[in-house]
């Protein structure tokens, strides 16, 4: 596992490779995010910077701030994170604050809620969100139940982080999207970050936060660049973003399928509709208010998720809204989601295993009819 | 080439470029042949270069032997003998048992006794042994009669749990598998507690979530029982972790018995813990039996304390029905793991002498010779009849203490039973910190179909 990480570490982004394709891939939404989080403090100085580099900003802001704030995982200390997320933080806190473990998901798991029970603030890394499928007995028995059977006695104020999602050409066991599978699980938060701006904040809300929240990053959004804010500012996690106004369709996205999406309406914007593009931000508990709210006023719901059809996010979502939102309805919310298959090596079965943009422009054109460009 | 890799393991500036240095070393040239620094051996490279440069060629034969191997996890010594070592092959001598009372009650003589039991702490270990003994009885006799719908005995380990707790201070951390209510107790979870647990009612710390036995309770700093096995042993690792952080004069106990001893999370954690110098002392109950496995069948190295040293990790075997040795064990584990900041395994060797639990019933797989045998070593009656023998117990004071404590279960058991539950809104609340919408939602509904079919709610939990 660590060596095939390794050469993850080394493979560029498309991001970084400068092609006009990556650019408008992964370039900033085209509007600007709209301010309503509730959580929102002071409007502090804001700087760009890449996501591993927010990731790390918020991770240092939030240990200084809080002495009980930890790190454990494979690689986390010395080496810095696989992703550069804990990079040189050893020297500032010291090896036992960046803790780097055995290789053993499960056990440095176990650790880190029996740590959360005593008193700390533990953040769990895992090199990669698939190799949590080892800790899955942890997180599900323990980390999301201890608070409940305890009767309140013992908290498990932990984040569980990592990257996931499909990379480029990492293979199955490396492609692994679990916020599915973690979806069900009673008592843990799932929060999925998709910008610069927002992992940061977002991280520095759950690891304030008192309940487990799991933590999905992006392997291939780690280079993705933007402003920050502040040390002061956190993000409510219960929160979804706007990440653009419109009133034909609402499209529902989390994580990379939010570049997904934004590069589809740039085509439809052209071909005249006005879509409007809501960033889930909160994968459990879903943000009721925002997405009713939407889909009141545009009547239709497309939703484009990264993880598979059967079982995944967007057939909780598209179920909650029929149940609730049925007679603001115009269609019949369509999910976009990646084929029930593991993830092939080979770079076209790959690409065509997950969503791209022409089909979200199909979607669209399906939900909203064909239209000419004005 | 070998100058860059020098550059760069100095670069990383930690000792943990050790495979870097390593290779750097092999390849350098013999200047340090005759030096003291035995650990590592520099093979000479025949080339006049300023050593920059590695030979391409193989080294000579004719070049000092290499000593050692040096590599990422340490050094070791070169042997051109093949000799298996384990299994089949010059098997060790299994860890001897630690015992300082034989199986009579009787003092053995010059025992190693570092932590002598004064008479207060003696007398307040058999006093719970003799609570938890009738606990034992009368809560599995409760389940029989449907009062609840579990429970699990310790007989014949009451003085692994009870021994070790007592040996343990209130500030040492303390995760259990299920079969340690000796601990709780001796720690302060009153009868009452236990019953209210066990009834899953109003008062219950639980707010009647966890099924029978599964105690908790932060003030007595005891964890709330997992059922799942050796899940609790990384946890204490944890909080080792966290209690070394915080520079706390305390320990994580944990406890497990042998069959859990299989599961991974029993590996992960103790290498975790002596990878990681965590200060846990792991307590394992080797009773003979999970469910029906016997420990022939679990595993065949030397028992779990065995095992310690490959971790390394200092281990202990101990007589887990002398509750003398067992304190002793634990109390210098203790020592050891606070002041050197290092984890220590004990095994404790005893017999589980009732059911697995009330699905159990044993007679189907175990020898009813065997248990005969066992039951007649009884850990209870070795400690009273060493009690006796220092004159600190006599008979009379013994029935009287049965008496009162089979007064004091009954009696809690009643309390316990007429008790209120928790209504039914306890059944949303505590899943997180604040209810989010999804189960206020779900909450609601359960409430509107409980009001319109009152049947559906069992009569004794309040619709609030």
């Amino acid at each position: 596992m660590a060596a095939a990480s390794c050469t993850l570490r080394s493979t560029p982004l498309p991001a970084a490779v400068g092609s006009p394709a990556a650019r408008s891939l992964l370039a900033a939404p085209t509007r600007p995010v709209r301010a309503n989080q509730r959580c929102l403090v002071a409007k502090a100085q804001k700087r760009e910077l890449m996501m591993w580099e927010a990731l790390r900003e918020g991770l240092d802001e939030e240990m200084e701030r809080d002495p009980t704030v930890c790190l454990m995982g494979e690689d986390v200390g010395h080496y810095g994170g696989s992703y550069k997320v804990s990079h040189g933080l050893y020297k500032k806190y010291g090896d036992m604050r960046l803790l780097d473990t055995p290789i053993c998901e499960n056990g440095f798991m176990g650790m880190g809620v029996g740590a959360a029970m005593t008193g700390l603030r533990p953040i769990v890394e895992g090199m990669n969100m698939g190799f949590l499928l080892l800790a899955f007995n942890q997180i599900s028995n323990n980390c999301g139940m201890l608070h409940y059977t305890s009767g309140g006695q013992f908290k498990v104020p932990m984040v569980i982080r990592g990257p996931g999602g499909v990379g480029r050409q990492l293979g199955a066991e490396h492609s692994q999207r679990l916020e599915s599978y973690f979806q069900s699980i009673p008592g843990v938060q799932l929060v999925a970050c998709s910008t610069a701006a927002n992992s940061k904040a977002l991280l520095k809300s759950a690891i304030r936060s008192d309940n487990p929240i799991i933590f999905f990053e992006h392997v291939l959004l780690y280079n993705v660049k933007g402003e920050v804010h502040g040390p002061d500012y956190c993000q409510c996690l219960e929160r979804a973003e706007l990440v653009r106004e419109g009133t034909d369709v609402t499209i529902f996205c989390y994580s990379r399928m939010r570049y997904v999406v934004m590069q589809a309406v740039a085509e439809l914007e052209k071909q005249g509709y006005n879509p409007e593009v809501v960033d889930l931000i909160s994968l459990k508990p879903f943000d009721m208010e925002t997405i009713s709210k939407s889909i009141k006023k545009t009547r239709k719901a497309i939703i484009v998720e990264e993880c598979m059809k059967t079982g995944g996010i967007g057939a909780s979502l598209s179920a909650v809204i029929h149940e609730s939102l049925f007679n603001e309805l115009d269609h019949e919310v369509l999910r976009l989601s990646s084929q029930d298959v593991p993830t092939s090596y080979a770079y076209e079965l790959e690409a065509a295993t997950i969503v791209q943009p022409e089909k979200v422009v199909a979607a669209v054109h399906k939900v909203c009819g064909v239209r000419v460009a004005a | 080439m070998l100058a860059a890799w020098r550059t760069v393991a100095q670069r990383r500036q930690c000792p943990r470029a050790p495979a870097l240095l390593a290779a750097a070393r092999h390849l350098a040239s013999q200047t340090a042949a005759a030096s003291t620094q035995s650990a590592s051996v520099a093979a000479e490279v025949p080339s006049s270069s300023s050593g920059s440069e590695p030979s391409a060629r193989l080294l000579s034969s004719s070049q000092q032997p290499e000593e050692r191997m040096d590599f990422p996890g340490g050094s070791v010594p070169f042997t051109a003998a093949m000799s298996f070592l384990g299994g089949t092959f010059s098997p060790r001598a299994p860890l001897p048992c630690y015992r300082t009372i034989d199986s009579a009650g009787l003092a053995i003589a010059d025992a190693d006794i570092p932590h002598e039991l004064d008479q207060e702490t003696a007398v307040k270990m058999y006093k719970t042994m003799v609570t938890l003994q009738t606990v034992d009885v009368i809560f599995y006799e409760a389940q029989r009669q449907g009062r609840f719908s579990f429970y699990m005995t310790s007989s014949g380990e009451e003085a692994t749990a009870i021994g070790s707790a007592a040996a343990l201070t209130n500030d040492d951390v303390i995760f259990s598998q299920y079969r340690e209510q000796g601990v709780i107790m001796y720690r302060g979870f009153s009868v009452q507690d236990m019953a209210h647990q066990c009834f899953g009612n109003i008062h219950e710390q639980g707010k009647g979530r966890q099924m029978p036995i599964h105690y908790g309770s932060k003030a007595l700093n005891f964890h709330t029982i997992s059922s799942t096995l050796a899940t609790q042993l990384p946890h204490a690792v944890g909080a080792a972790y966290a209690l070394k952080l915080q520079k706390r004069n305390a320990c994580a106990v944990a406890y497990f018995g042998e069959g859990a001893a299989s599961e991974g999370d029993f590996h992960a954690a103790l290498n975790f813990a002596a990878t990681l110098k965590a200060p846990v002392v792991f307590i394992c109950r080797n009773n003979g039996w999970a469910i029906s496995t016997p420990a022939t069948d679990q595993y065949r190295g030397d028992g779990i304390a065995g095992r310690g040293p490959g971790y390394g990790m200092a281990s202990l075997r101990v007589d887990g029905g002398d509750a003398r040795a067992v304190y002793n064990a634990t109390a210098a584990a203790r020592k050891i793991a606070v002041e050197q900041q290092v984890p220590v395994l004990v095994e404790a060797m005893s017999y589980r002498s009732g059911h697995h639990s009330t699905s159990d019933d044993s007679s189907r797989y175990r020898a009813a010779e065997e248990m005969r045998q066992w039951r007649a070593r009884d850990p209870v009656a070795r400690f009273q009849r060493w009690l006796v023998d220092q004159g600190w117990w006599s008979d009379a004071q013994d029935t009287s203490a049965r008496q009162e404590a089979r007064r004091d279960v009954i009696k809690a058991l009643e309390t316990a039973q007429k008790a209120p539950k928790p209504p039914l809104s306890a059944m949303f609340e505590d899943v997180y910190a604040r209810m989010p919408w999804h189960l206020e939602k779900q909450q609601a509904e359960v409430f509107a179909h409980v009001r319109t079919h009152p049947d559906a709610c069992p009569a004794d939990i309040p619709v609030k």
